[in-house]
């Protein structure tokens, strides 16, 4: 089953990869390790998962403007996101997904879309292919 | 968003790849906040200096913005993870100290003033009322907006460093009047002194989160007051902006307070705030004030407060070189150096390697410095006001 939705550009880019998703925002300083591309906020439900070429799909990003910082660090060692999916964007996912040359959209309906499914991104436009049925 | 033809130029890539990415990083703000334009700045003031949090990957994205591109605007930077003359003193490693030469270097061929301090407005760079800047650190922003009645977002430091390059910044928030006007009334306890200050503003801040308070009670407040003030509330809380009846420069232009929340704090609603940012120990490893870094008053209350007494413990004051360069003017860096008291400037505990300095309890009068100690460096934490801290160390 396909899906289309379409968002808006915070950093364009035309991009395809699977899907994952948390319903928590994420705090990139602190949160997420940047030697590891792991998740390491303690008690965050993504918590010891790698984010590393995955579509990463969260509602908004919280924590340090450091973390702009952090998203490049990974970009440049291979341990980035393919691209980063928000519901609304804020400034530190929309500043570090500029300096990393990460495609970034945000006024999507994160809830549409579940860890596994693939999704491709072109401009604003969403696609999603459903892998495994929703809960 | 409307952009000038300037602007759309620089967009284009026509002034060069630093003034580019600029644009790009200032139009996606603009495009998050629904900015309208631009806004012209005169000062910019860049957070993120410290090598730990840039990496090397953040040193090389500094480094090729140098190559074609420079600030537009007078621009200070916040403080390192060291003094950059005496970090042998202090105990830094050598091959931390080298990285964070080259990261202050780096920004040094963007043409930013290295002052190294979170208090840039002791420094050189001083807003006036009205003025439009883009500023990250938060205590700094909050002076900034509060104190000097400037007008500046709480900026990141890629979005500051930006705005410094492309000498604009997206007309949103709180450069708009409409942004400024207070959100709760808070009638707060006499003051006496800079730790009540800061635990009132860390109490108010941990209360709201967000907001604009407007303060009564508090006509006899200091400046040093006023910034301990700003920084308590701009860590606990994602506040920015507040008003002092009587006091700060925008106070009067909302004499009729329509705020409809009010909060009351009590004296004895101050005493527990200390009680919950300090833990039990007997012995500091480190006892230091200057978080915000020191004003020349602060360092001539410690001086008399002292009585000639040396201190017989660890005793670090962080200052800007500017403020540390009027006490030696003045005389007053010497007489306070040969009582046993370090003087730094270009850091501060917070973005300094405590670990590697071995240090795991503290002594200060900071409640911004509790937080962050506690929570970046797993520093065990007694705050105590000035006063008191004086008779520890001289014990």
């Amino acid at each position: 089953m396909r899906t289309i939705l379409e968002g808006r550009v915070i950093r364009e880019g035309r991009v395809e990869g699977e899907a994952l998703t948390t319903r928590q925002p994420i705090s990139f300083y602190g949160g997420v390790d940047p030697e590891t591309g792991r998740i390491v906020e303690r008690g965050h439900e993504l918590e010891g998962v790698v984010i590393t070429d995955k579509v990463l799909v969260f509602p908004y990003g919280k924590g340090s403007t450091v973390g702009s910082y952090i998203l490049l660090r990974l970009r440049k060692r291979g341990l980035a996101p393919r691209a980063i999916i928000n519901q609304k964007c804020e400034p530190i996912i929309a500043v570090g997904t500029i300096m990393a040359e990460i495609p970034c959209v945000d006024e999507i309906d994160v809830s549409k879309i579940t860890t596994g499914d693939i999704v491709r991104i072109d401009g604003p436009r969403v696609e999603i292919w459903k892998r495994r049925p929703d809960p | 968003m409307y952009l000038t033809r300037l602007e759309e130029r620089m967009l284009a890539g026509e002034y060069g790849y630093a003034a580019q990415k600029a644009m790009e990083i200032l139009v996606a703000l603009g495009k998050v906040y629904g900015a309208e334009r631009m806004i012209k700045i005169r000062s910019a003031q860049i957070s993120g200096v410290s090598y730990g949090n840039l990496g090397e990957e953040g040193l090389e994205f500094l480094l090729k913005l140098a190559e074609d591109g420079r600030v537009r605007v007078p621009t200070t930077l916040n403080p390192c993870g060291m003094d950059l003359e005496k970090w042998g003193e202090m105990g830094v490693p050598e091959d931390f100290a080298e990285r964070q030469l080259r990261v202050v270097e780096a920004y040094r061929k963007l043409s930013v003033e290295p002052t190294l301090t979170c208090t840039p407005y002791l420094a050189g760079n001083t807003p006036r009322l009205g003025d439009h800047i883009a500023w990250s650190e938060s205590s700094a922003v909050i002076y900034a907006n509060s104190i000097l009645g400037a007008r500046t977002n709480r900026e990141g430091g890629p979005s500051a460093l930006a705005a410094a390059i492309a000498g604009r910044t997206p007309l949103y928030g709180l450069h708009l009047d409409e942004a400024r006007a207070p959100t709760v009334i808070v009638n707060a306890p006499k003051i006496r002194g800079e730790l009540e200050a800061s635990a009132l503003g860390y109490r108010v801040g941990r209360i709201l989160g967000s907001g604009i308070p407007f303060f009564r009670g508090l006509e006899t407040v200091s400046r040093d007051q006023l910034k301990a003030l700003g920084a308590g509330l701009a860590s606990s809380g994602g506040i920015a902006l507040f008003h002092v009846e009587g006091i700060t420069p925008e106070a009067h232009t909302h004499a009729e307070v329509r705020a409809e929340d009010k909060i009351e704090i009590a004296e004895m609603d101050l005493q527990e705030e200390i009680e919950i940012l300090s833990d039990d120990f007997s012995d500091s490893d480190l006892a230091f004030i200057g978080c915000p870094h020191a004003s020349i008053e602060e360092l001539t209350e410690l001086y008399l407060l002292l009585g000639n007494r040396s201190a017989k413990r660890r005793f670090w004051v962080f200052a800007s070189r500017a403020v540390r360069a009027q006490a030696e003017r003045m005389g007053l860096l010497r007489r306070l150096e040969e009582l046993g008291v370090k003087v730094y400037c270009d850091t501060c505990p917070v973005v300094a390697p405590l670990n590697k300095l071995g240090i795991k309890t503290v002594i200060t009068n900071s409640s911004k410095a509790a937080y962050y100690l506690r929570n970046l460096h797993g520093v065990r934490i007694q705050l105590k006001p000035l006063r008191r801290l004086v008779e520890d160390i001289v014990r």
